[in-house]
C-alpha cells in the first residue's frame, strides 16, 4: 500500500478529483494547507505598513491506494494538477503499513 | 511596566469594591442632595420646548451611541487579530456602560453644571438633581435631560477612542479604573472649558462637536498611551495585521451613519443649521475618502479598502468643530486636507516608531487640530448666524483662539493623561504579562474564543 500525499494550487481541486475517482480510487482526504517552495508569497498593506506574506495557501489531498495503482495515481494527478507556472505543486509518496476500517474493522486491501 | 500577573480574583475584587463604593456613595448623595440653585433667568420669553427639535436631539443621541456600539466597537475589532477581538470589543462595550452611569452621577455636572471659577461645573447637578423636562440655557428648546443624554454619548465614545491606542496589551481592570480617572478629570473639564460655561468659552472658542473636546483629547490621550504602555510583543517582525477588515469596513458604516448625529445633532435642533451641518459632515467625509484613497494609490501604488474606510473617518472627525460654522466648499476643502493629511500622518507613524495599533494620533489627534484651525479660518455668520467670523472672513483672531483651544486641548490631554497612566500603573498594573499577550486579551482577561474551529 502507497500513501500519496500531493500538494496542488487550490482551484485544481476538482479537476484531479474527478480524474482520481474516474481511476477508481474510491476515498480521498484533503485539506487547506500554507507553504512555500519557489513561488514567492504576496503584499499586503494596512494603513502605510507594509507585510510580506511568504506562505501560500495551497490544498493538500492525501489518497492511500494499493502498490498496482501508485503509479497510475502520480501520473493522474500530474496530468491534471499542472499549470506550467511556478507553484504546481509537488507529489509525496510513501509506503503504508496498515489501513482498517473503521465500520467493519476489515484491513490491507480490502479497507481500501 | 509589567508585572507578575496577580491572581485575577485580586482585580476583580479590587474593581469590585471600587465601583460599588463609588455608585453606592452616588447614588446616597443623589437622593440627599439639596436643590440646586435655579438656572439663570432667561432675558427672552419663557422657553418653549419645540417637539421637532426635541425629536432629533433624542434620535441624535441613539445615532452617537450607535458609533461607539456597534460602530467603534466593530471597527476596532476588526482591526485587531483574531485572539483579540472579544477584548477590543468589550473595551467599547463596557465604557459605554461605564461612562452612562459616570455621567448620570456627577460627569454631567462636572461638565456642564453652574460655573466654578470658569475651570470645572459643580457637584450641583449631582444625580442630575435639577435636570428635569425642563429646557436649559444651552438648548432652550429642548428638555434638559434630552440635552443631558445627547452630551452623555459624547463622553462615552471619547474614552472609547482612546482604547485604539493601546489595543492587544492592556489589562482589563486598569481599562476600567483608567477610563473611569479618564472621563472625570480630563473629559469633564475640557468640556467644560469649551462647551460649558468655562473659560475658553468665554474666550470665545469655537467647537461644533468636538473637534478639540473629543478627537484632540482622544487622539493626543492616545499618544500618551502608546508611548508609556510601549509597543506590542513582534512589532516590527511579527504580521500585527487585521484579521477581519470586512468587519471594520461595516464598523466604518456605522461611524459615518451615527456621524450625523454627532454633527448634525449638535445644532440641538430641527433646522436649517442641522442642515447645513449634515451636509458640512458628509461633504467632508466623502472627500476625506477619496483624498485618502488617492494619496494611498499614488504613495504605495495601489488603493487599500482599510484607506478608503480610514479617509472617510479622517474627513468626519477633522469636519467635527467646524461642521455648524462652514460652508459647502470649505467642507469639501477640509475633507480633502484630512484625507491626505491624516494618510501622512499614518505614515510617518511607522518612522517614529510608537506603536498607536489603531491609528487613534494620526486620525483623531491631527484631523482634530486640522480642524479646530480650519474653524478659525472658514467660520461664518453666514452660516451660523451665532458663530464668529473666520480668517478668511476678515476675522484673524478667530484663529489665534482656535490656535489657542488646540493647544491647550493638546497639552492638557497629553500630560493629564500620562499623570492617570502612571498612577494606574502604580496601582493595577497597564498592560497584561508577556504570555497574556501572547495567547491574546480574549482567553487571559475573558476566558472566551470568539472563533471556534
Amino acid at each position: 500500500m502507497r500513501k500519496i500525499e500531493a500538494i496542488i494550487k487550490p482551484f485544481k481541486l476538482e479537476e484531479v478529483k474527478d480524474a482520481l475517482t474516474e481511476l477508481g480510487v474510491y476515498g480521498m482526504t484533503v485539506s487547506e494547507v500554507r507553504g512555500f517552495g519557489r513561488q514567492k508569497g504576496h503584499k499586503e498593506a494596512y494603513r502605510g505598513t507594509e507585510y510580506t506574506i511568504e506562505f501560500v495557501p495551497k490544498t493538500k489531498i492525501e489518497v492511500v491506494v494499493s502498490d498496482a495503482l501508485s503509479d497510475k495515481v502520480v501520473e493522474t494527478i500530474i496530468r491534471t494538477a499542472k499549470t506550467g507556472s511556478i507553484g504546481d505543486g509537488k507529489i509525496f509518496v510513501s509506503n503504508l503499513e496498515g489501513v482498517v476500517r473503521i465500520r467493519t474493522g476489515e484491513s490491507g486491501d480490502r479497507a481500501l | 511596566m509589567r508585572r507578575q500577573a496577580k491572581p485575577g480574583y485580586i482585580h476583580a475584587i479590587g474593581v469590585g469594591v471600587c465601583i460599588a463604593v463609588m455608585f453606592a456613595a452616588g447614588m446616597a448623595a443623589a437622593q440627599e442632595s439639596t436643590p440646586p440653585p435655579p438656572a439663570p433667568a432667561p432675558t427672552a420669553p419663557a422657553p418653549k420646548i419645540d417637539t421637532g427639535d426635541t425629536a432629533w436631539v433624542l434620535a441624535s443621541s441613539a445615532l452617537v451611541m450607535a458609533m461607539t456600539m456597534p460602530g467603534l466597537a466593530l471597527f476596532y475589532g476588526g482591526m485587531v487579530r483574531g485572539k483579540n477581538v472579544l477584548g477590543t470589543i468589550t473595551h467599547s462595550f463596557i465604557i459605554l456602560c461605564l461612562v452612562s452611569l459616570i455621567w448620570v452621577l456627577w460627569g454631567y455636572s462636572l461638565a456642564f453644571g453652574p460655573d466654578v471659577g470658569g475651570v470645572i461645573g459643580s457637584l450641583a447637578w449631582f444625580g442630575l438633581s435639577g435636570v428635569g423636562g425642563e429646557p436649559s440655557t444651552y438648548a432652550p428648546t429642548i428638555p434638559h435631560q434630552v440635552f443631558m443624554l445627547f452630551q452623555l454619548m459624547f463622553a462615552a465614545i471619547t474614552p472609547a477612542l482612546i482604547t485604539g491606542a493601546f489595543a492587544e496589551r492592556m489589562k482589563f481592570s486598569a481599562l476600567l479604573l483608567f477610563s473611569a480617572l479618564w472621563v472625570t478629570l480630563i473629559y469633564c473639564p475640557l468640556a467644560h472649558w469649551i462647551w460649558g460655561q468655562g473659560w475658553l468659552a468665554k474666550m470665545g472658542a469655537m467647537d461644533f462637536a468636538g473637534g478639540a473636546v473629543v478627537h484632540i483629547s482622544s487622539g493626543w490621550a492616545a499618544l500618551a498611551c502608546a508611548l508609556v504602555m510601549g509597543r506590542r510583543q513582534g512589532y516590527g517582525t511579527a504580521q500585527l495585521v487585521p484579521h477581519n477588515l470586512p468587519m471594520s469596513l461595516l464598523g466604518a458604516g456605522l461611524l459615518w451613519f451615527g456621524w450625523f448625529g454627532f454633527n448634525a445633532g449638535s445644532a440641538l435642533g430641527a433646522s436649517a443649521l442641522a442642515a447645513s451641518a449634515f451636509l458640512a459632515t458628509h461633504t467632508a467625509a466623502a472627500a476625506g475618502g477619496m483624498s485618502w484613497m488617492m494619496a494611498e494609490w499614488l504613495h504605495r501604488g495601489k488603493p487599500t479598502s482599510l484607506g478608503v474606510a480610514s479617509g472617510v473617518i479622517a474627513g468626519l472627525a477633522t469636519v467635527t468643530p467646524a461642521a455648524g460654522f462652514v460652508g459647502l466648499f470649505a467642507a469639501f476643502f477640509i475633507g480633502l486636507v484630512a484625507g491626505a493629511a491624516c494618510y501622512g500622518a499614518v505614515v510617518w507613524k511607522g518612522r517614529l516608531g510608537y506603536d498607536d495599533s489603531l491609528d487613534v494620533v494620526g486620525i483623531h489627534g491631527v484631523g482634530g487640530i486640522i480642524g479646530i484651525l480650519a474653524t478659525g479660518l472658514f467660520a461664518s455668520k453666514v452660516i451660523n448666524a451665532a458663530a464668529s467670523d473666520g480668517l478668511f472672513f476678515g476675522n484673524p483672531g478667530q484663529f489665534g483662539i482656535q490656535l489657542v483651544t488646540a493647544g491647550v486641548s493638546v497639552v492638557f490631554a497629553f500630560v493629564g493623561t500620562m499623570v492617570l497612566l502612571k498612577l494606574v500603573d502604580w496601582t493595577v498594573g497597564l498592560r497584561v504579562a508577556a504570555d497574556e499577550e501572547e495567547r491574546g486579551l480574549d482567553l487571559s482577561q475573558h476566558e472566551e474564543q470568539a472563533y471556534s474551529k
